[in-house]
Parts: structure tokens; C-alpha cells; sequence
């Protein structure tokens, strides 16, 4: 049963358990700023950036994360585009879930009420000034639960480049099988990793909902 | 206001539906496509390429005591497991739907002389992972793939063969002289496959292993110069080397012994002893040869020398 | 309803702001001409669009493996929807039983099966059981995780039907299953359906995750028709299978809207909501 305390496969689950906890991090700071400047597009004055960015998202959302990890990897070579698997593995998921952030901010932008966005206007804000310091600030508070499931899913979708060459539980996972280790066994550890990193940005996501919840 | 937004909808949606439609519609017209590849086939049987063998059907084959035979003779369809994406090994021409390759010649010299005809072979594609089960599970009636002969997968199938001796080895980039063999690929990335006993040797040897799922990933990483080299079975290798002739060349001398067998279902010993009977025969009448030169030897190497049958029936 | 909502964020533009968004438009389609231009250039510079490295999709054999492959993802879907939707329902009315133990396995299960990467439950199900039989590997872990996702759609939807209907319900002498079966599921399914429907997408996109356990879907015929072919045309499979992928979801997605509109069309006619 004790799996990671046998044979020194020990530090092969820190590696991979920290391997998904780096890419996920990674890829949520970039999903986050990706989604942030979509969203700022989809909701601006500027029809051409308005349009860019439904395309965008609308091209992202559909499109299965497999198939992005198979482009990055294979398609951007051919461009001569050279960069390491994990910068790869790191640019798949934060286009995917980007998109997914673009749609919960803005969706978070439309339970503002009017009111509040028409008052900074008639204080004479511009769009930058109405979006970032009055509408952004509130609807921040509407989009905590939502954009917590967004990154709850982030690290398991962060599985998927165990296949594309990054070390992390899906290769433990691989490796170790390979080793003839029971499979369901292992499966028991893997899902204790994976419940500890979900349960973790689940309680930092509810301790900030809560906190929202007292200002308010 | 809710009729117009009601009216938008459906719009919208029969828009979609529409959109997806003649997506369908464009892949039906395009449908009206070629069949077959000319050009490679024609290229392949230009005047000096070596020639395929062909092989007699034995009509008259009549095996009583192997209940997978029997089964396979009454429903006139022999199935075979093999690869499909290993050139000139196991390979599928995804362009003309037909199979081609040293294992698939040695897969169709054994199906004539169990007696079913070409078009009586069905080629099923199994995956190196799913080869036992598929075996002793009936999908396949046996396997021809690079399949290594080792005790722990004869716990739960036999073997017939060797019918080659494979080796790991290394393939490169036509202009890299810099690796000549495992000991100088240290500090170089080096591909294979996830899981495969080649990660564990060339590591020894202190490459960075890259791990995709197939060797042709690797190949095709190879190509772009994203890793230095590819390593596994020679045999593997050559057949990547013949495909892309000019390009990728297979280099120094093979650093382990892998026993290439033909698969079948456990204890079924006539089965097993008409396929090393088979291969013999064809070993001896030089159809192991021609189809080697035709296949792997357009790579540039010389034929291996033919290895003894050693796998025989437990007991 | 995004025009509206984005059109409180600015004034009507005045002569000085057009000019300004003018400029920003000029230059945003500037900088995303020039990014396609690089794109492109780029990609006819290595030679990605001679006429030969597209010259597979010409093949009778090369569409029908394509069209398989589609064929195979949607199988798979089809299978994973009725599935996930069935063992959903049930996870919903174990989550909403009078039973603790009941409650207490439902909980578990649907924590357990949400946290866990549908990766490593399908490698798991195909190396331990299914390794003949990719799909039902990749079907049955579908099957369990978003099983498990559209529970929580659809007892949110039940908890958001207003209590006096279920009050009223067995009020009239209906008894638990008859009030859920007959007045609450109905009320939540057509509430929760375009969160449902957008499970299922991310359902018909995950498919895809059989292409690591080796089941022909899309992305699998995609993958050999590329490395099985001259020149290892990459590239153009990839520019012929992600519009196919986007085109299903998009349809899925507009058979959302379509049913919602039919929904509202039947009983009282409720406003929508700004999305």
C-alpha cells in the first residue's frame, strides 16, 4: 500500500507533485492576466478589439486542451519556434483556461449594477478609469466562487502534459505503473495529492468569498 | 421584448446548426476524393528497387488440434495484430488503407501457409500495452509487432521465433557527427517512448530522456532538431532512416538483444509449432530476405543474420 | 446583451474620444493583421502550404479516417452524456436524501470524482481493465467525473426551484419521489439547462483524452494521417481538425440555446435575465 515510501520512489512523487504545483501556479498567473486582458477587449469602446477578442475566446473554448497541447508541441517547431516542453505545457493551459477567466470576469462585469458604472461616468471617468477602479473592484466580489472553480480545475487539467513530456503526477503515475506497481494503489496516492491541491485552493477561494462577504 | 430575443435565438442556433452543417457537407463533397496513392507506389516499384516475395497459399493446411485455427478457418478470416506506425516495419498507408513492412511480410508469409489468402487477413492495430490481453482475450488470432520475447510476458502467452534480433541503437540527423554511439550522448536529449525499457538504458549512459507517447513524435522532434537523437530497436530506427532516405541516419552498434516473436494465445502448441514451421521455411527459401531488402534494407543496412527457433511448446 | 452592459462602461464617444478609438481600432487591427501576416508568411515560408503536404485529405481513405475518427469522438460522447447524466441524477437525489449514510456516500463520491484529472482515472481504468477496449475506459472515467460535475448542476438547480413549490407539492399529498420526479427535477432541468449543456461540451472536448489511451477519436486519426504521411503534414492536420472539434462544440452549444428558447416558448413567459 505504502507506495511513495517504497524503493525511493519518495522523491519521484515530490518531483512530480511539485512539477504540478509549479506548471499549475505558472499557468494560473498567465491564464489570469490572459482572461484579465480579453475581458478588458470583449467589454471596450473599440470594435476591433471588442470582435478580436470573442474570436478568441470563442476559438479557445472550443477547442479540447489535448488538441492545444498537441499543437504547441508539434506545430511551433515547424514555425521555428523552439522553446522547452514546460514553456509549452505552460502556454497550453493559460490560453485554455484564459479564456475560461475572460468569460467569468465578464459575466461578473454584467451583475455590476448600472447605476454604479453611469455615477463614475458622470464624475467624468473614461472607460480605463470606469472599468478599473469601479466595476472591476465590485465585480470581483461576484466572480470569487466562479473563478475558484475555474483554477480548482486548472491543476487537474495540468495532467494533460504529462503526456507531452513535463514531469509531474501523471508521469509518476506512468512511470510507476510501467514498474508493474497495482495500479489502483497507486491511483489511492495520486488522488490524495490531487484532493490536498484542490481542497487548498478551494479553502483560499472560500476564505476570500468570506472575506468579500464582510465588506459587503 | 422576449419574442425578438426569442427570434434572436433561434436564429442564432439555426445560424450554428447551419455553420456546422456545411462543415459536414464540405467533407461530403470533398469525398469525391482518389483512391490509392500512385505516386509512392509506382516510386517503390521503379526498375532497381528490390522486389516484394509472394507467397503460395497453402490450401491443403489443416492444423486439428489448435482450437485458434479452427475457429479462424471457419470464419475465413484470419485476424493479426500488428503496429501501424512504424515505416517499413509495421506501418499503415494511411493514404491507400493497406499495410506494409518487414512484420507485416512475416505476419502474411505465416498466414499462407496456415492457408488463408491475402484477402482473407484482417489487420487489427494493438498498441504495445493492450498486445497481451488482446491475445489471450481472442481479439487477435496472434501478433506480429516488434514484440520482444522475455519470461514475464510468457506467464500469460506463448511465442514463436525469434524471427529477428533486434538491438537498441541510436538515430540521428544526417550532419550530426558528434554522436557515434550511447557513451557520447551524454548531455544530449535523447528520444523514446514512455515507459519502454530504452529510457532505462540510455539513462544509464547519462542522456536527457524526452518521453512521448510514439516513436514518431520522437522522429518528427528529431526532424525539427528539438532533440538530438531517438533511441530504441534498431529495427524501428532503420525503417524511420529508410522513410526519411537523406535526412536521418541510424548510427553505432546496438547496445542491447531484443528477440523479436510472433505472439499467440497460451498452450495453443500446434499453432505454435505451424508458425515455427512456417518461418523456416521461409527463412530457408530466401522470402525472408527478399522482404527484409524490400523493407528495412532500403535503409541502407545489411540483412542481420537469421536467428535459430528457439521458442518451443512448455513441457 | 454584452453591447449593453459594455456600453454603460463608456459615454457616447464625442468627437476627441472617436478619434481616439479610431486610432485604437486602426492600430489594434494593425497589430493583429501583422500577427496573422507573421502567421502565415511563416508558415508559407517553411512550406507548409505546398500543394503536396495537403495532398492526404485528397485521399478517399484519408477523409473516411477522418470521418471515423469523428464518428469515434462522437460515440463517445454519446455514451459519456447518457451516462453522466444518469449517474448525475442519481448522485443529485443521493446528495438531497433523508438517509445520512446515503448523504454522506454521495458527498464523497462527487468530492472524490470532481478533484480527481480525468487523465489519471482513464490511464488507470485502460491499464487495469480496458487495455482491448479503449473506449469503455475512456467512456467510463467521462462517465464519473462529469457524472459527478452535473450532480452538483443539478441539485444546485433543485435547491434554486422556490420552496414553496415543493411545500405546495406535498401539501397536496405527493409523496418525496412523486414531488421531486414530478415538480422539482422538471423546474431545475430547465433552469440549469445551459449550465448542463456546458458540461456537456467540456464532456464532447474531453474525448479528446482518448488519444493518450490510444482510442482512434479525432485527434488519434488526426495524429497518424500526420505521421503516417509524406512530409509529416502537422500543421495542416492541425488546421483540419481543430475547426472540426470547434464546429461540434459550437453546435452543441447552439442546440443549447435552440431548446432554452423552445423551454421558454412553452409556460409562463419569463423575461431572461441579462446574462
Amino acid at each position: 500500500m505504502g507506495i511513495p515510501f517504497e524503493d525511493g520512489n519518495f522523491s519521484l512523487f515530490v518531483r512530480g507533485f511539485l512539477g504540478t504545483l509549479e506548471l499549475s501556479a505558472l499557468s494560473a498567473l498567465f491564464a489570469l492576466l490572459l482572461g484579465i486582458v480579453l475581458a478588458a477587449f470583449r467589454v471596450s469602446p473599440v470594435p476591433v478589439l471588442r470582435t478580436f477578442g470573442t474570436a478568441w475566446v470563442t476559438i479557445f473554448r472550443n477547442t479540447p486542451l489535448t488538441l492545444m497541447f498537441f499543437a504547441v508541441t508539434f506545430v511551433l517547431p515547424r514555425l521555428d519556434l523552439h522553446i522547452s516542453s514546460f514553456t509549452a505545457a505552460v502556454a497550453a493551459l493559460s490560453i485554455y483556461t484564459g479564456s475560461f477567466v475572460c468569460e467569468v470576469l465578464r459575466s461578473g462585469i454584467n451583475t455590476v449594477p448600472l447605476g454604479q458604472a453611469e455615477a463614475a461616468r458622470s464624475l467624468g471617468m473614461g472607460f480605463g478609469q470606469t472599468l478599473g477602479l469601479v466595476v472591476l473592484p465590485q465585480a470581483a466580489r461576484a466572480v470569487i466562487a466562479p473563478m475558484g472553480s475555474v483554477f480548482i480545475a486548472l491543476p487537474r487539467n495540468s495532467a494533460v502534459a504529462g503526456a507531452f513530456n513535463v514531469f509531474e503526477l501523471f508521469s509518476v503515475q506512468k512511470t510507476l505503473t510501467e514498474k508493474g506497481y497495482a495500479i489502483f494503489a497507486l491511483f489511492f496516492w495520486l488522488a490524495l495529492a490531487y484532493l490536498v491541491i484542490s481542497f487548498s485552493i478551494g479553502a483560499v477561494f472560500s476564505a476570500l468569498e468570506r472575506r468579500a462577504a464582510v465588506a459587503r | 421584448m422576449a419574442p425578438t430575443k426569442e427570434k434572436n435565438d433561434r436564429m442564432k442556433a439555426r445560424r450554428t446548426v447551419a455553420a456546422a452543417l456545411s462543415v459536414l457537407a464540405l467533407t461530403a463533397v470533398a469525398a469525391c476524393g482518389k483512391d490509392g496513392s500512385p505516386n509512392t507506389d509506382t516510386a517503390k516499384s521503379g526498375s532497381a528497387a528490390p522486389q516484394l516475395p509472394t507467397y503460395q497459399v497453402n490450401a491443403d493446411a489443416k492444423l486439428d488440434g489448435s482450437p485458434v485455427w479452427t475457429e479462424a478457418k471457419k470464419n475465413g478470416k484470419l485476424r493479426i495484430g500488428a503496429k501501424s506506425d512504424q515505416p517499413f516495419l509495421g506501418f499503415e498507408d494511411v493514404q491507400t488503407g493497406k499495410r506494409n513492412g518487414f512484420d507485416i511480410e512475416i505476419a502474411k508469409m505465416i498466414a499462407a501457409d496456415l492457408g488463408f489468402s491475402a484477402d482473407q487477413i484482417e489487420f487489427k492495430t494493438i498498441n504495445s500495452s493492450a498486445r497481451e490481453t488482446s491475445l489471450s482475450g481472442g481479439q487477435v488470432d496472434y501478433y506480429v509487432g516488434t514484440y520482444s520475447i522475455n519470461d514475464n510476458r510468457k506467464k500469460t502467452i506463448d511465442f514463436a521465433g525469434p524471427y529477428y534480433i533486434a538491438g537498441q541503437s541510436l538515430l540521428v540527423n544526417k550532419d550530426n557527427s558528434e554522436i557515434t554511439g550511447p557513451e557520447s550522448t551524454k548531455g544530449k536529449s535523447v528520444c523514446t517512448v514512455t515507459g519502454s525499457t530504452s529510457v532505462t538504458n540510455i539513462k544509464t549512459y547519462g542522456a536527457n530522456v524526452t518521453e512521448f507517447e510514439s516513436y514518431s513524435l520522437c522522429v518528427e522532434k528529431l526532424l525539427t532538431k528539438e532533440v538530438d537523437a531517438v533511441t530504441t530497436d534498431d529495427a524501428i530506427l532503420k525503417g524511420y532512416a529508410a522513410k526519411n532516405q537523406g535526412k536521418l541516419k541510424v548510427v553505432g552498434n546496438t547496445f542491447s538483444q531484443e528477440k523479436y516473436g510472433v505472439g499467440l494465445k497460451k498452450g495453443d502448441a500446434v499453432l505454435q509449432q505451424a508458425i515455427t514451421d512456417a518461418l523456416k521455411k521461409h527463412e530457408q527459401n530466401g522470402d525472408w530476405k527478399k522482404a527484409y531488402d524490400a523493407t528495412l534494407g532500403l535503409s541502407g543496412a545489411d540483412a542481420p543474420s537469421i536467428p535459430d527457433l528457439t521458442e518451443k511448446a512448455a513441457g | 446583451m454584452s453591447a449593453r452592459s459594455a456600453s454603460v462602461l463608456y459615454d457616447v464617444p464625442g468627437p476627441r474620444a472617436r478619434l481616439r478609438y479610431r486610432l485604437a481600432g486602426v492600430l489594434g487591427a494593425l497589430g493583429i493583421a501583422g500577427l496573422l501576416w507573421w502567421v502565415v508568411t511563416t508558415l508559407t515560408d517553411q512550406g507548409q502550404f505546398d500543394g503536396w503536404l495537403w495532398d492526404p485529405f485528397q485521399y478517399t481513405a484519408v477523409q473516411q479516417r477522418i470521418l471515423d475518427g469523428v464518428l469515434a469522438t462522437l460515440k463517445a460522447f454519446g455514451l459519456a452524456a447518457v451516462g453522466s447524466l444518469v449517474l448525475g441524477a442519481l448522485l443529485a437525489a443521493g446528495r438531497l436524501s433523508d438517509h445520512r449514510p446515503v448523504r454522506a456516500a454521495s458527498t464523497a463520491v462527487v468530492q472524490f470524482f470532481r478533484a480527481m484529472p480525468l487523465v489519471i482515472m482513464i490511464f488507470a481504468l485502460y491499464q487495469a481493465v480496458f487495455t482491448a477496449e479503449p473506449m469503455w475506459g475512456l467512456v467510463i472515467g467521462l462517465v464519473l467525473y462529469n457524472g459527478a460535475v452535473q450532480a452538483e448542476i443539478i441539485r444546485s438547480g433543485i435547491n434554486a426551484v422556490p420552496r414553496g413549490q415543493g411545500e405546495a407539492a406535498y401539501a397536496l399529498g405527493l409523496r418525496k419521489t412523486q414531488v421531486m420526479s414530478l415538480v422539482l427535477v422538471p423546474q431545475a432541468v430547465r433552469s440549469m439547462l445551459p449550465a448542463i449543456i456546458g458540461q456537456l461540451v467540456v464532456t464532447l472536448k474531453d474525448t479528446s483524452l482518448g488519444y493518450i489511451i490510444t482510442y482512434p477519436e479525432l485527434l488519434y486519426a488526426g495524429k497518424l494521417i500526420a505521421s503516417n504521411s509524406d512530409g509529416y503534414p502537422y500543421i495542416p492536420v492541425v488546421l483540419v481538425i481543430t475547426p472540426i472539434y470547434i464546429a461540434m462544440c459550437l453546435a452543441l452549444s447552439g442546440l443549447a440555446r435552440w431548446l432554452e428558447s423552445r423551454g421558454r416558448r412553452g409556460a409562463n413567459r419569463r423575461v431572461a435575465a441579462a446574462a
